[in-house]
């Protein structure tokens, strides 16, 4: 086990390292600089700009002060915020995000797995049907759709919840943000269950334990739930990258002053080191989050060898 | 007894019995015929429909902006804030968005296939190195390096295209290696490696021909995946130029007006909620009629 999570470890550092390359000489190849104004500086204006953020470097030694930085949680400063660093901007909308971002999670999970077990024990009931008809409508309609929807039944028309922002911080202003962003999410999630449910209801162990007499319930919760639930485990990891980057737009229809929205401004302002902050930030929380799926992905299922 | 293998024998498709197999099982799936209809007539209204419409889709009618649909004006969809007509947009829309959709998807669809085929016919280490990379690839966020490609390179269809597919190939990859690996120690292949056709033409004849059906499944399941991004993209203001339009766009700037003027956002929502809908059913429909393990 020990030698397994080295090299899983391992094998995230070149994942590590290809997000953050990719972001930075990306970044600088595109044309435009953080400093373009409509009226040209003066050019020693700018060769002092430059010197102090140190762009005057050549790009390697930017990578490697970059890098170094990152190590010590040193995003760089803000091109365009000019008082605050990104590590602070982060630091600042990263807790927004993480309520909405957590709490849909936990949501789709838990609504997910439900709507699919039943599902799956009522095979080709109604309540099968029901729930296959709404998780494929889940799917099929992207959050950044369904977010206005709801905000136009329930905060235009109906007038029962807030349309957005954070409020007094009250539950009311995240019930809106954290259903869109959930509804793919519970249909996708349900939509697995079941299959796999389906599975292993047939299989022997499954079919021994019933004819040994246990009631179903505890065939269910105590034969069937585990390892019916190892592939939604393993689609952990693909659901927090969703969540991310459909947070990006929530964030933005729901006014949510997160770290999505940092994002899609510091983009359209060309603020080159916040839009790396917010993707590497972002990259290493979903490489760190599958690195720990897999650990316990492995440590669920005793068919995976640790090789 | 004879009579009845002759009868047997006639069935109407000799041979291609795969095929002829799963269009009888998909005929037979309901939802997916529906939804196969549905995105036909959805094609054909996105492509002619503008041309019998009567306003065009950046005409300003400044005596008309933002009122509600009715048909004594002609604008059945009404109008958005500067009285350009919303049903001749949502048309146009819908043909950026299938365009997007067809043709990010044959981007994705190459780069995929002669990827994942070349590594499975090779196999070996050219096979561990190449699935290696498309495993470190799989786990970066990639719609956040689209979002940066269309801000620091502007906002043009090609790159749109481009850039989505070339996020898409990795699961196509890894199909089609997976059914190579399968496919290449088959008795046709080994025919012609014995003939000494070259490997090329040996997984451009032999390999690739034999993978059309997961192929085709897989297509029909990108297709709105890719339509999804080029929204997602376009509702962050960074997918087609003004006054050019997609369904994201129109999402988009419908989501602006909800109060004022909500046709704007329901109906653009509305086909490309219901286009989505279709081309998954279809997907699903396709799969399980195709799908090897369920005969």
């Amino acid at each position: 086990m020990l030698s397994y999570t080295i090299r899983r470890l391992l094998g995230a550092i070149p994942t590590l390292l290809i997000l953050i390359g990719v972001a930075f000489f990306l970044i600088r190849a595109a044309p435009g600089g953080p400093f373009d104004r409509e009226r040209s500086l003066l050019p020693e204006i700018e060769a002092n700009l430059n010197a102090a953020y140190h762009l005057d470097e050549p790009l390697y030694q930017q990578f490697g002060r970059y890098l170094w930085g990152l190590l010590h949680f040193d995003f760089g400063p803000s091109f365009q915020y000019r008082d605050y660093t990104v590590t602070e901007l982060i630091v600042q909308g990263f807790p927004v995000s993480l309520t909405l971002g957590s709490i849909a999670i936990v949501v789709a999970l838990l609504v997910g797995i439900s709507a699919g077990s039943i599902a799956a024990l009522k095979q080709n009931s109604r309540w099968d049907h029901g729930v296959m008809a709404l998780s494929m409508t889940g799917i099929s309609i992207p959050n950044f759709v369904m977010a206005p929807l709801l905000v136009l039944v329930f905060a235009v028309n109906l007038r029962w919840l807030p349309a957005g922002g954070l409020g007094d911080g009250s539950l009311r202003n995240l019930v809106l943000p954290v259903t869109a962003l959930a509804l793919p999410q519970i249909a996708y999630l349900a939509r697995l269950t079941r299959g796999s449910m389906i599975e292993v209801l047939r299989s022997n162990f499954v079919r021994t334990a019933r004819a040994q007499g246990l009631p179903t319930w505890q065939v269910i919760v105590r034969h069937a739930l585990k390892p019916a639930l190892l592939p939604v485990v393993s689609y952990l990891g693909p659901a927090t990258a969703h969540v991310i980057t459909g947070s990006v737009v929530i964030e933005q229809i729901f006014s949510r002053p997160g770290l999505g929205r940092f994002f899609v401004t510091g983009a359209l302002n060309r603020d080159y080191t916040l839009v790396m902050g917010v993707v590497v930030f972002y990259g290493v929380l979903i490489i760190v989050f599958n690195f720990l799926v897999d650990l316990a992905y492995a440590w669920l299922d005793p068919k995976v060898r640790y090789r | 007894m004879s009579a009845a293998a002759a009868t047997q024998a006639v069935p109407e498709v000799a041979g291609r019995s795969l095929w002829a197999d799963a269009w009888r099982k998909l005929k037979g799936n309901r939802a997916a015929v529906v939804s196969a209809w549905i995105i036909g007539a959805m094609a054909i209204l996105v492509v002619v429909g503008p041309w019998f419409a009567a306003y065009a889709f950046d005409f300003t009618d400044f005596a008309n902006t933002s009122i509600a649909p009715s048909w004594s004006t002609g604008h059945f969809f009404g109008t958005d804030t500067l009285g350009r007509d919303i049903f001749v947009r949502t048309l146009i829309g819908g043909r950026i968005s299938l365009m997007v959709g067809i043709v990010a998807t044959a981007v994705s669809l190459l780069i995929g296939v002669t990827y994942g085929a070349v590594a499975g016919y090779f196999g070996g280490r050219v096979d561990t190195l190449m699935m290696r990379i498309v495993d470190i690839l799989y786990a970066l966020p990639f719609m956040f390096f689209v979002i940066l490609l269309m801000v620091f390179f502007g906002r043009s269809i090609v790159l749109i295209f481009v850039a989505i597919g070339a996020i898409n190939w990795l699961d196509m990859a890894r199909i089609v290696r997976g059914q190579t690996l399968s496919l290449k120690h088959r008795e046709f292949v080994e025919a012609a490696q014995a003939q000494g056709v070259e490997a090329a033409a040996i997984i451009r004849r032999h390999i690739v021909p034999n993978l059309l059906g997961v192929v085709a499944v897989y297509v029909t399941l990108t297709i709105p995946q890719v339509i999804l991004v080029e929204s997602f993209l376009s509702f962050l203001g960074l997918g087609v130029q003004e006054p050019m339009t997609s369904w994201g766009a129109l999402v988009n700037d419908g989501s602006r007006e909800l109060e004022s003027a909500p046709w704007m956002l329901i109906f653009p929502a509305t086909f490309l909620a219901t286009t989505l809908f279709c081309f998954n059913f279809l997907g699903d429909g396709m799969r399980d009629a195709l799908d090897p393990k369920d005969r």
